[in-house]
């Protein structure tokens, strides 16, 4: 494995009273596929959303790519290379499927182009995602697996260096998380960062080269997916014993 | 060549039109029903740019024009300004304004800048109406000038040396003039980066943002352009009225219309507050001569809460619908 | 009168107008902070009330307080209306909250110009008879004049706020409203229809307008613009006061009343309108979340 791409370093964020994060430090290498698991509200999704920069962090510091994110606003953090997914997909619904990529397109990976070249590029991603002939649909009618498949392709056109994917697999079946699984492995053979939040557990096993997980708004466990799974903090946190 | 230019030259078209008008001598009440209609189409217009793109509410339509106004007072009080500075001026300190209410709610969900607009235009009115120079609550006479120039030329002179033979006839090709280079910065806008990222806005803010869209910047550019546009349709409005007090420039009726107007048309593409203004213009313009003036302010909310509820898209939606 | 004797009686009085201020705003605490319908036309429909009570009390002689209790229901039954159909063309379809927004403005319009068509322009009074006189103390060497008017709207609305607040508090009804704006599921998972609270609560929220309406004549002569002169107050209030808590509404309430009572006394009433804008802006910009920090505002 090869150097930091993501350093996070202390991090706390509370909420009035509530504390979501407490003292959360951990590392991403450059390259790596990497597991984010906890049980419902154990801040994973805040972690991500402070990452990503929809929220910023209280105390702590994160350190992306060389950049010091705290403090940036969330579009600035897109463009220094972290782009992410939301867990209830999030289409830009008025906007047909080529015109939903079109947008990190023209404002993050190719500022500056022309449209053409912009259409090049967003046709160019829905052809790897198998999207293609979908190009000029509406958003309002398309299915589960292909709202998650729109949701990856949209942060894959904003070329990130790390992609952070939040239960894109939530509700699929099968065969349909086996899918996203190997697009989500095609992209990262190509050099992405992965950052993969699930509950599916045999996916995120599967997938990932290393895994923490979160419980309560604390690091509890990290470690490679056959340490994590034996841990007994992970099992306590999972059955609540 | 001329399939890529079709819209501006149709613009040239009209004002070319709005200038026969003013030369055929109609009756007074025509120009005085046109210019009110363009007023519209302008500041319809303007309220979409951020409204209909951005999908960000602006009840304070009446607070951006009376600041043009009386911005406008001001400037012919304080020494004489030409009507062409007067128009500037207005449209930049009502920019300012639009800009300094975006960047203090902007950051909030939409409905505290929604509130926050609707606070301002009874604030202004507060100020103005304790405001003596520019005429306080009682209001204030304006003069045009009798014989204004423009870069040397004679524009309005009654014995027919100049351009136009009264001043009414004019500012009503001025207000044409003013309303079709609003609709060509909406249609510059929709069409360019800023209205695909104020789109992207209006769907999911978060997503946007998160795909490296600026969203407070595009919204502060849109409020301040949407601002100024509506400063610069308040501030020809002394000059064409005359006289001026507050509850006639902040009058209530400009934020509902600014509102109805686009939602009734259509607020996704430039033609529909142009359609809107023509059409509920219109109706208006015959509905104060023919029924009370009430009845027509109460048909104008009926229509837009009917709108609202079940044609979201307005009637050129519908028309694009039937059309596909 | 000296500086003081000013100031002191403009403090008391602000105090009293806080006191209705909080009747004019806790419907749309409700409605608003715990139930995300931004009912812009609130100040409006109690305007409305105000002007049923101006006709009960001209036609049949009624006291004013009591009509504002008889037409209380009356208002609860509208936002039972109002409130389906704003379930039923926007919460459902989760249709964009903006949309929502320009119903109600619509409301507001079509409101105040049926007032219009109905009463005219003119100012509208009711006779009472605590209308019209003071009650004059001493404070040492400190006349103090309090009006019978204000004391009574204080008095009302005092007993109206703090019921609502007991109400929302104890009963079980209250702490599924406050559940609603939480957690949607957990209540279905009760087996509680989310929306038949809402309905209810919108209702209830409303139909304090009927009483803060005759709150309304009862401290001020009313004509049908004047609801819109309320706008800032109540959201300056509301949003002061951190969405949804009555408590901090109240508080909310008398700062802004003091605020308005004071300016009135020192630079003339014609400038307080401006009051209640400057501090919901002063708000929005550097304290959305509220005095007591609970709101969200984002």
């Amino acid at each position: 494995m090869s150097e930091t791409l993501l350093e996070i370093n202390s991090v706390t964020k509370t909420f009035g009273g509530f504390t979501a994060l407490s003292n959360v430090s951990t590392e991403v290498l450059s390259g790596e596929r990497f597991g984010l698991i906890g049980p419902n509200g154990s801040g994973k999704t805040t972690l991500i959303n402070c990452i990503s920069g929809l929220l910023q962090n209280d105390g702590g510091k994160i350190i992306f790519d060389g950049h010091q994110l705290d403090g940036m606003p969330a579009y600035k953090r897109t463009a220094t290379g972290i782009t992410r997914t939301f867990q209830i997909p999030r289409p830009f619904h008025t906007m047909t499927i080529m015109d939903n990529l079109k947008i990190p397109v023209e404002f993050v990976s190719k500022p500056g182009a022309t449209q053409t070249e912009i259409a090049d590029e967003a046709m160019h991603i829905l052809e790897t995602m198998g999207m293609a002939e979908k190009a000029n649909q509406e958003t309002a009618g398309l299915t589960q697996i292909e709202l998650r498949k729109l949701e990856l392709a949209r942060a894959i056109a904003a070329k990130p260096k790390l992609l952070i994917s939040d239960e894109a697999m939530a509700g699929l079946t099968g065969t349909e998380v086996d899918e996203v699984l190997e697009i989500l492995i095609k992209f990262n053979e190509q050099g992405m960062t992965i950052i993969m939040i699930e509950h599916i557990m045999r996916a995120v096993m599967q997938f990932s080269h290393r895994v923490i997980c979160l419980d309560a708004g604390e690091l509890i466990a990290e470690g490679v997916p056959e340490e994590i799974v034996k841990d007994e903090g992970v099992e306590r946190a999972y059955l609540g014993v | 060549m001329i399939g890529r230019y079709k819209f501006e030259i149709g613009c040239i078209l009209v004002l070319a039109l709005a200038f026969l008008a003013t030369q055929a001598e109609f009756n007074r009440f025509y120009y005085f029903a046109g210019f009110a209609i363009l007023q519209y189409v302008m500041i319809a217009t303007a309220w979409n740019i951020l409204g209909g793109y951005g999908g960000y509410i602006n009840f304070g339509t009446a607070g951006f024009l009376g600041v043009g106004s009386y911005v406008a007072i001001g400037l012919i009080e304080w020494g004489d300004a030409a009507i062409v500075w007067q128009v500037v001026a207005a449209a930049v300190v009502a920019g300012l304004l639009g800009l300094f209410i975006g960047y203090f709610t902007l950051r909030l969900k939409g409905v505290y800048f929604a509130i926050a607009t609707l606070a301002l235009a009874i604030v202004l009115e507060t100020i103005v109406n304790n405001w003596d120079f520019v005429g306080g609550a009682a209001g204030i006479s304006i003069l045009p000038p009798r014989k204004p120039e423009l870069l040397g030329i004679l524009i309005v002179d009654r014995k027919g040396d100049g351009i136009f033979s009264n001043s009414k006839e004019f500012l009503f090709f001025l207000m044409a003039a003013m309303a079709i280079f609003s609709v060509w910065v909406a249609r510059t806008v929709e069409r360019g980066k800023l209205g695909r990222g104020l789109n992207a806005i209006k769907d999911n803010e978060e997503a946007a943002e998160c795909m490296g869209v600026p969203t407070l910047r595009l919204k502060l550019i849109a409020t301040t352009l949407s601002g100024a546009l509506m400063g610069a349709a308040g501030g020809i409005f002394p000059s064409y009225m005359t006289f001026v007090d507050p509850p006639t420039a902040f009058n209530l009726e400009f934020a509902v219309n600014s509102l109805a107007m686009p939602m009734i048309g259509g607020t996704f593409t430039w033609l529909g507050p142009v359609v809107g203004a023509v059409l509920l213009g219109t109706v208006q313009q015959i509905a104060i001569v023919t029924i009370s003036s009430e009845l027509n302010l109460l048909i104008l909310g009926v229509l837009l809460v009917i709108f609202v509820t079940v044609a979201p898209h307005g009637i050129v939606g519908w028309f694009m619908k039937k059309n596909k | 009168m000296d500086f003081l004797e000013l100031l002191i009686n403009a403090l008391i009085a602000g105090v009293l107008l806080g006191g209705f201020f909080a009747a004019l705003s806790i419907g749309l605490s409700i409605c608003f902070g715990l139930l995300d319908t931004v009912n812009l036309a609130h100040p409006t429909l109690i305007v409305a009330a105000a002007f049923c009570t101006f006709l009960l009390n001209d036609v049949f002689g009624l006291d004013p307080i009591l009509a504002g209790v008889l037409i209380t229901p009356v208002f609860f039954v509208i936002g039972l209306v109002i409130y389906t159909a704003y379930y039923q063309f926007f919460e459902k379809n989760s249709a964009e909250a903006l949309r929502g927004l320009a119903f109600f403005f619509g409301l507001l319009f079509i409101t105040e110009v049926i007032l219009i068509m109905v009463f005219g322009v003119d100012h509208r009074l009711v006779n009472a008879a605590y209308i019209g006189k003071s009650m004059g103390m001493s404070l040492g060497t400190i006349d103090v004049s309090i009006p019978y008017r204000l004391l009574v709207a204080f008095a009302v609305a005092a007993i109206m706020t703090l019921g609502l607040q007991m109400f929302l508090d104890r009963s079980f009804f209250g702490r599924a409203t406050r559940a609603v704006h939480q957690d949607m599921m957990a209540l279905s998972l009760m087996g509680v229809d989310p929306v038949a609270i809402k309905r209810i609560a919108f209702a209830i929220g409303l139909g304090t307008c009927g009483l803060a309406g005759a709150l309304m004549i009862v401290v001020i002569p009313i004509e049908p613009a004047v609801g819109r002169l309320f706008i800032g107050n109540v959201f300056a209030i509301v949003v002061l006061g951190g969405l949804g808590s009555i408590s901090g509404t109240l508080i909310a309430a008398m700062i802004l009343g003091i605020a308005e009572s004071v300016v009135s006394t020192f630079f003339g009433p014609s400038w307080a309108p401006a009051v209640s804008f400057g501090i919901l802006l002063g708000v929005l910009a550097f304290r959305p979340t509220g005095l007591l920090g609970v709101g969200d505002t984002r």
